[in-house]
């Protein structure tokens, strides 16, 4: 029994832990990709996947759990009728196969039997240790005509640092209590060259744009240190910030549930310990 | 033009989830349900394509009778028909939830013209109901979108990819799957809500193909393990706070 692995590109990190989850499933592993000279075109390009599964006989397709991952392997299940398992911790094949699998952006998981074969899932982002290198990785070709192709691509790239590659991420919540209300929070995050972030009740009520939101419909952040000032720590907001290596908690009651994933606690108002932190930092520099 | 969005009615989860006792299901007898963050853009943004090119706009959902609260939410907001697929409360999997809202789509009189979808559901997020709805009417599909623009029987759907949009342009009938940040959704007004109540309401009740994806139990996460150091109470923790960042070389 063989089992295939996409791969977005031999670089790119979720596929190398998709490679990595793919090798415990046993069985002779292969590495494909579809070649991209004509653009992404996802019906196609599921085709093509779909087309290696049955040539080959594969037992399993493993796809990363990275947007494009869940979009080709849902292709691949609608093409071939077969159920598909979305963000995998763990999976077992058989008759039924058995999967583990993220919930609520991982707040909570399920154990399903998955009816049906080859077994198509996709794998959680840091759900396993990358593989050191992908080698060998068959690229497929992607023949065939559909009006679902990439046409052009748009950059909203903006100027500073970005939320998904900031150290250090100073986020707002609706503590905050209004949009001027964030200028401390924008002071703190640039005295330490950081990014601001804020939660979905901010966004919400339109004090930020939504590319501000950290969450589990919003941006996933992976700081060395992530600051949440006035949020109260709602399983949305935390599918957004658990990838932080710290988390300090700013929040005015003590039984806020942040505080049972926070490294750091202060207990107290925002508006007071915020412009209290900037305020030691300019000291300790001398500024 | 004619456009169906479908949504889906999710617990309004706090800061801990709490599972019933056969761990089969979240414990909602404390909590709000409302519709799915993705879900509740596409619906505004189905709203405005209506207001800005005329037609009419319909929202489906699939889930329990209670499931009616979301439908009208989403008529107070704009929307003018609704369809409830209605469910006993036991979870379909989502290729039952696909067969059962094709079935309902192809024995609608006039066909949309756009079918939106969220990008996945806050609770089960299989990402796929969607795409196979989509194959099965053998129409387009474009997933991850935070862009619509309608123009001369086609549509421009911009998808998010890391540091832009990718521009996708296809012909109608297309289906589309939506993310929260498409639009900032409207709150409803009270005369809004009071004609939600009497727009019109298409209950029946499909049939449950046996699940193909078959949840066997639910559990919590392990705990990160933590263990909180208290820096102190108010502003006078902040040289605490600046020893912390000093500490792990970010200041």
């Amino acid at each position: 029994m063989s089992v295939l692995v996409f791969v977005e590109s031999a670089e790119d990190e979720l596929s190398a832990q998709a490679v990595a989850f793919a090798a415990q499933l046993g069985g002779e592993l292969e590495a494909v990709t579809v070649d991209s000279a004509g653009g992404y075109a996802p019906p196609l390009w599921a085709k093509a996947l779909s087309d290696a599964l049955r040539e080959r006989g594969a037992g399993a397709l493993v796809g990363p759990g990275t947007d494009r991952g869940n979009e080709l392997l849902s292709h691949v299940a609608a093409i071939l009728d077969l159920p598909m398992a979305a963000n995998c911790l763990s999976a077992t094949l058989g008759s039924p196969a058995t999967v583990t699998r993220m919930r609520w952006g991982g707040s909570l998981l399920e154990e399903a039997n998955v009816h049906g074969s080859p077994l198509l899932l996709t794998v959680a982002p840091h759900a396993v240790a990358a593989a050191p290198a992908i080698d060998g990785v068959t690229s497929l070709s992607a023949d065939g005509e559909t009006p679902v192709r990439v046409r052009e691509r748009v950059s909203t790239a903006t100027a500073g640092v970005s939320l998904e590659d900031a150290d250090v991420v100073v986020s707002g919540g609706r503590g905050v209590g209004s949009a001027e209300g964030f200028g401390i929070i924008e002071e703190l995050a640039q005295l330490l060259g950081g990014a601001v972030g804020c939660s979905r009740a901010v966004t919400s009520a339109g004090w930020r744009p939504h590319t501000d939101q950290v969450g589990q419909t919003g941006t996933k952040v992976s700081p060395e240190i992530y600051i949440a000032c006035g949020i109260s720590g709602a399983t949305q907001h935390m599918a957004g910030c658990k990838g932080a290596k710290k988390l300090l908690a700013i929040n005015p009651d003590a039984e806020a549930s942040i505080f049972a994933s926070a490294d750091y606690a202060v207990v107290g108002d925002l508006h007071e310990v915020v412009p209290a932190i900037s305020a030691e930092i300019r000291k300790v520099r001398g500024t | 033009m004619n456009i169906l969005v479908c949504v889906k009615r999710v617990p309004l989860t706090g800061g801990k989830i709490v599972l019933t006792e056969d761990q089969r299901a979240i414990s909602t007898r404390h909590l709000g349900f409302t519709v799915s963050p993705h879900e509740e853009c596409g619906a505004e943004e189905a709203v405005r394509l209506v207001e800005a090119h005329g037609g009419s706009c319909t929202v489906l959902t699939l889930g329990p009778p209670e499931a009616e609260e979301q439908l009208r939410d989403m008529m107070a907001i704009g929307v003018d028909t609704a369809i409830h697929l209605v469910t006993g409360g036991e979870e379909w999997d989502p290729q039952a939830t696909a067969r059962a809202i094709t079935d309902a789509i192809r024995s609608q009189g006039e066909p949309f013209d756009l079918i939106l979808f969220g990008n996945e559901s806050a609770d089960a997020g299989n990402y796929q109901v969607a795409i196979r709805v989509a194959y099965a009417l053998g129409l387009p599909v474009v997933t991850g979108v935070k862009g619509i623009a309608v123009q001369d029987g086609q549509v421009r759907l911009e998808q998010e990819v890391s540091g832009g949009r990718d521009v996708y342009v296809v012909p109608m009938p297309a289906v589309a799957t939506v993310k929260e940040g498409l639009n900032l959704p409207r709150y409803p007004s009270v005369p809004g809500r009071m004609r939600a109540k009497r727009k019109p309401l298409d209950a029946s009740n499909p049939s449950r193909d046996e699940p193909r994806l078959e949840m066997v139990r639910l559990k919590t996460p392990p705990g990160s393990g933590k263990q909180v150091e208290v820096l102190g109470n108010g502003a006078e923790a902040a040289p605490a706070v600046v020893e912390v960042l000093s500490g792990l070389g970010v200041l």
